[in-house]
């Protein structure tokens, strides 16, 4: 391992994470809230002093940098940023334990939306806005974000590729442009436009602070709301806004520089993309159906079932984890949908969390050839995607991945399940927290949250939710005894 | 830049790391996925998985924007076939293509235009022209040259009667009575930038800046008996060797071409008339011994095995030949090369990367880019040749008073046609050219990235 060239990098990250507590910083000032101020001035102060310290101990680092040292980086950025991150929440005193201002932190940067508090709007503005940006931030990623502005010499950047792999969601992550740096600026300029056109249809409805929160919520597919009540009290407008913007995010962004290439046959003819929105009409054709039939007292007319039926779906699909009604009270059926969609999740490539839905377009191709095969042991067949032949280490890493998520699901069920609470809050909290979505149902439902919960319990989930954000294999690294050799 | 290389071999990696590290946006092309995939994880590129002369997949690479096509797969009718087709979707695109077989390059040179073809390279025929110049001069080891060839800086080895062995660079200058600079001194696998006070000793390879006209009096004065090569003896009868004899004998040298494959022999008899052809394992010391071995002037190892190709040197040196030269074609990283003696080292994919890399640098010389770059003392150093722009640093300061970043030097300049090896007195001014060595850890992509200040 290169640890200096890891601290150099975790040098940056932090310095990062630093500047991004700065309008925060400001918010609180301008609303003269001193526990605020001196909640985010330490721990700007503090994050600042380590990373000066890391950067000073990793002078002279060599380049040799492989695709372990890219986990490893990753895996330990993420925790690092998240302990520092918890920090204003700690020492302003407005989330006093160290465990929920962990978990309500991690819960933001991972864009899970998972809350320990029973009272959102209790909390100061700056404290609101520091929840609500850091799903901004995480959405992207913190380190795709360091390698747009680093001062790295453009001589063999090669390395820079194994950062981009092991923080980006998906199971092939490639470049838009030869640069890496090019194709930073790229997705992160796509992901700002799109955040901002987001926040103006907002401000129709909203004042500023609200939609500009909202935005971010919706940018990261994160779910942070500002309000006890999430979006169920926001105006019909507000919610169609945000059900279609948690879609636009939770599209592959490389669809979007297509688009601008003017390359539209290619986007459409993308088959993620259309399993994607396949499965997202389907769902809300069936949950509008089954509401009208099976809860008819539910809500008054056809369009308002329609309206929270997609709002749902676009929630869950897109892992935001936004609440426009209570969803716990809506039939069985329409339910097992929402459980469904959470699992499969977004694109890859997108902000979006969960199992992403090229994964599932991989694993059914897959099923379908093994199938086959069993009636036809002779048969070759290349499984295609998009019209390119996968490798079979593609398909085989597919497979491993449902085997280690699935091993990483029950491992974290069984040790929730010590609280004694009911056996679908325990699924659906850890489902919800390993797919970054939020909410779940029954005690961790739409109108509930993760309080209840006893420490242990918090810290798988805390776990589950940095393993969900960066794909399981960088955390899981840090586990790994050889991973801390010196060789 | 947006450049497209298709064909990653040697050459192609070769390519891809020198061009990235240039600043250039490079994506790589090639039908094997597990070598694109090693690229992009070393260098800072994208890549695309595809047969280079079709046309889909040179659009997915993005043809119709790049600004220069390198055609580098082992196929030249591939290579020709891309270069065409990228010509005809992108009229502006320039275009490089290796060619290897002789019986193509004639066509390709005279119907450039309608191939679509900017430059042709080929690693072979510039293997055999290094060669060939280092024949010339026996006694340098490796020769590199600036300014349209009129300085050079050359690799020389101190062995034990050296005249060099012991003696300080200050008193260097007694010896040789002519005006050069030692740049880089390679001693034990490590390059030294040495200062006056550095004393050489045995087993050192020095690189001495000179200018080309005094390179023979340098020769004579370091002791070197300057005889001429007459008689060279070939091992392996590849294209390299094809090449390197027919130019051997236009100057009236004795070529001996050791070849096992005996339907090669014959080709190389039928177009080699006055090249004497051996058929025979070059391994078999009793072959080269009974051919004369020890009376030849030069021994070049040229087989497709590295690892052959050393063996064969040691023994060459062994037995006493004046001047070796060893073809390496993977090896070259290897440090093991410096620690044996294996005489002058050439590599194809080096010599042909860094003409490429020199034309690429042409095309946009306007960004103050080197305008030509050499590798030197086993990559760990690097020449290069920049223009004195408006924009430079320090014009007409003496050197005394610049301060140059460290593992810096700056070791000719050429005033119009003047050339000189500069002291502490020396200026330069707008349109001069400058030679500058820098150590491997440098980013120097620019003349003022030398200066401190």
């Amino acid at each position: 391992m290169n640890y200096k060239m890891i601290g150099k990098i975790l040098a940056l990250i932090l310095a990062a994470c630093a500047v991004f507590m700065l309008p925060a910083l400001f918010i609180s000032m301008a609303d003269a809230q001193t526990q605020a101020v001196q909640g985010f001035l330490f721990a700007f102060l503090v994050t600042g002093a380590v990373a000066l310290v890391l950067w000073l101990f990793s002078r002279g680092a060599t380049k040799d940098f492989f695709a372990g040292e890219g986990m490893v980086c990753v895996g330990l950025g993420w925790i690092l940023m998240s302990l520092f991150g918890s920090l204003p929440f700690l020492i302003s005193g407005e989330i006093p334990r160290f465990i929920d201002a962990l978990f309500e932190i991690v819960s933001g940067f991972t864009t899970t939306g998972a809350s320990i508090l029973t009272d959102v709007e209790a909390l100061s503005r700056g404290m609101l806005y520091w929840r609500s940006f850091s799903h901004w931030i995480g959405g992207m990623g913190v380190l795709v974000f360091v390698l747009a502005v680093a001062p790295v010499s453009p001589k063999n950047e090669g390395f820079t590729m194994h950062l981009l792999r092991a923080e980006s969601p998906g199971p092939s992550v490639g470049k838009l442009v030869p640069r890496m740096r090019k194709t930073v600026l790229v997705l992160y300029l796509t992901y700002i436009v799109l955040t901002i056109v987001n926040f103006l249809f907002l401000l129709v409805d909203l004042s500023p602070f609200e939609a500009l929160m909202t935005a971010f919520g919706t940018a990261g597919t994160g779910g942070f709301g500002i309000r006890n009540s999430s979006m169920m009290a926001y105006t019909p407008y507000t919610q169609v806004v945000t059900t279609v913007f948690m879609l636009l995010f939770s599209i592959n962004f490389t669809c979007y520089y297509l688009l601008l290439l003017g390359r539209i046959k290619d986007v459409l003819k993308d088959e993620e993309l259309r399993l994607f929105f396949a499965v997202v009409v389907a769902s809300i054709a069936l949950v509008t159906l089954d509401l009208c039939t099976s809860a008819p007292t539910l809500f008054s007319s056809f369009g308002e079932n329609l309206r929270h039926a997609s709002f749902q779906v676009s929630s869950f699909v897109s892992t935001t984890g936004f609440v426009s009604a209570n969803y716990d009270l809506w039939p069985a059926f329409s339910k097992a949908i929402l459980f469904f969609l959470m699992c499969m999740g977004a694109c890859a490539g997108s902000t979006g969390g969960g199992f992403k839905a090229v994964r599932v377009l991989i694993l059914i191709k897959v099923l379908f050839r093994n199938i086959n095969q069993a009636l036809h042991p002779k048969r070759v067949k290349v499984i295609r995607i998009n019209g390119k032949a996968a490798n079979e280490k593609l398909l085989s890493g597919t497979t491993a991945y449902l085997v280690l998520y699935l091993a990483v699901f029950l491992v974290s069920f069984f040790l929730i399940s010590l609280d004694g609470e009911s056996m679908m809050s325990n699924i659906s909290s850890v489902m919800a927290c390993l797919n970054n979505t939020g909410p779940g149902f029954e005690a961790v439902g739409a109108v509930s949250n993760y309080a209840g919960f006893s420490v242990l319990s918090k810290g798988v989930l805390i776990f589950d939710m940095l393993a969900g954000r960066l794909e399981l294999f960088p955390i899981l690294m840090l586990f790994r005894p050889a991973s801390w050799r010196r060789d | 830049m947006k450049i497209l290389i298709a064909g990653i071999g040697k050459v192609g990696e070769t390519l891809a790391a020198d061009l990235s590290a240039d600043g250039n946006s490079v994506t790589l092309i090639d039908t094997e996925s597990e070598i694109l995939e090693a690229g992009i994880e070393a260098y800072d590129v994208m890549s695309v998985e595809g047969n280079c002369a079709s046309m889909e997949t040179l659009l997915e690479a993005g043809v119709e924007t790049a600004d220069l096509l390198i055609a580098a797969t082992g196929k030249d009718e591939v290579n020709l076939l891309s270069c065409m087709t990228a010509h005809q979707l992108n009229s502006r695109i320039h275009t490089i293509v290796r060619l290897r077989n002789p019986e193509y390059l004639e066509q390709a040179y005279r119907m450039q235009e309608s191939f679509g073809v900017s430059m042709v390279f080929n690693p072979e025929k510039q293997t055999a022209k290094e060669i060939e110049r280092l024949l010339k001069f026996p006694g340098f080891l490796q020769r590199d040259s600036f300014f349209k060839g009129r300085v050079e800086i050359v690799e020389c080895l101190i062995d034990k009667n050296s005249k060099l062995n012991g003696i300080s660079l200050q008193g260097m200058n007694e010896i040789v009575k002519c005006r050069v600079l030692v740049c880089v001194v390679l001693r034990e696998g490590e390059a030294i930038m040495p200062d006056g006070q550095f004393v050489l000793r045995e087993g050192d390879k020095i690189f001495v800046t000179a200018p080309t006209e005094q390179l023979s009096l340098l020769l004579k004065n370091l002791g070197v008996v300057t005889r001429k090569n007459r008689r060279v003896m070939l091992a392996g009868g590849g294209t390299v060797a094809y090449y390197l004899a027919q130019e051997l004998l236009k100057s009236h040298i004795d070529v001996q071409i050791v070849e096992q494959d005996e339907e090669r022999c014959n080709w190389l008899s039928e177009f080699l008339p006055q090249a004497s052809i051996l058929q025979g394992n070059a391994a078999k010391q009793t072959l080269l011994e009974s051919e004369g071995l020890s009376a030849c002037d030069a021994f070049v190892t040229l087989t497709g095995t590295d690892e052959r190709n050393m063996i064969l040197s040691l023994y060459a040196q062994n037995r006493g030949v004046p001047q070796v030269i060893t073809k390496v074609n993977r090896l070259e990283d290897s440090k093991i090369l410096d620690t044996l003696a294996l005489g002058s080292v050439v590599c194809p994919r080096s010599l042909s990367s860094e003409h490429i890399v020199r034309y690429v640098r042409g095309m946009r010389n306007q960004t103050g880019a080197a305008v030509a770059i050499h590798t030197l003392a086993e990559e760990q150093a690097e020449a290069m040749e920049f223009i004195v722009e408006e924009g430079t640093l320090h014009c007409g300061e003496p050197l005394r008073d610049i301060r140059l970043k460290k593992n810096t030097l700056l070791v000719s300049i050429a005033h119009g046609t003047g050339i000189e090896i500069p002291n502490g007195d020396s200026t330069f001014a707008v349109g001069d050219r400058v030679v500058v060595v820098v150590g491997r850890d440098s980013d120097a992509l620019q003349l003022n990235d030398i200066f401190k200040y």
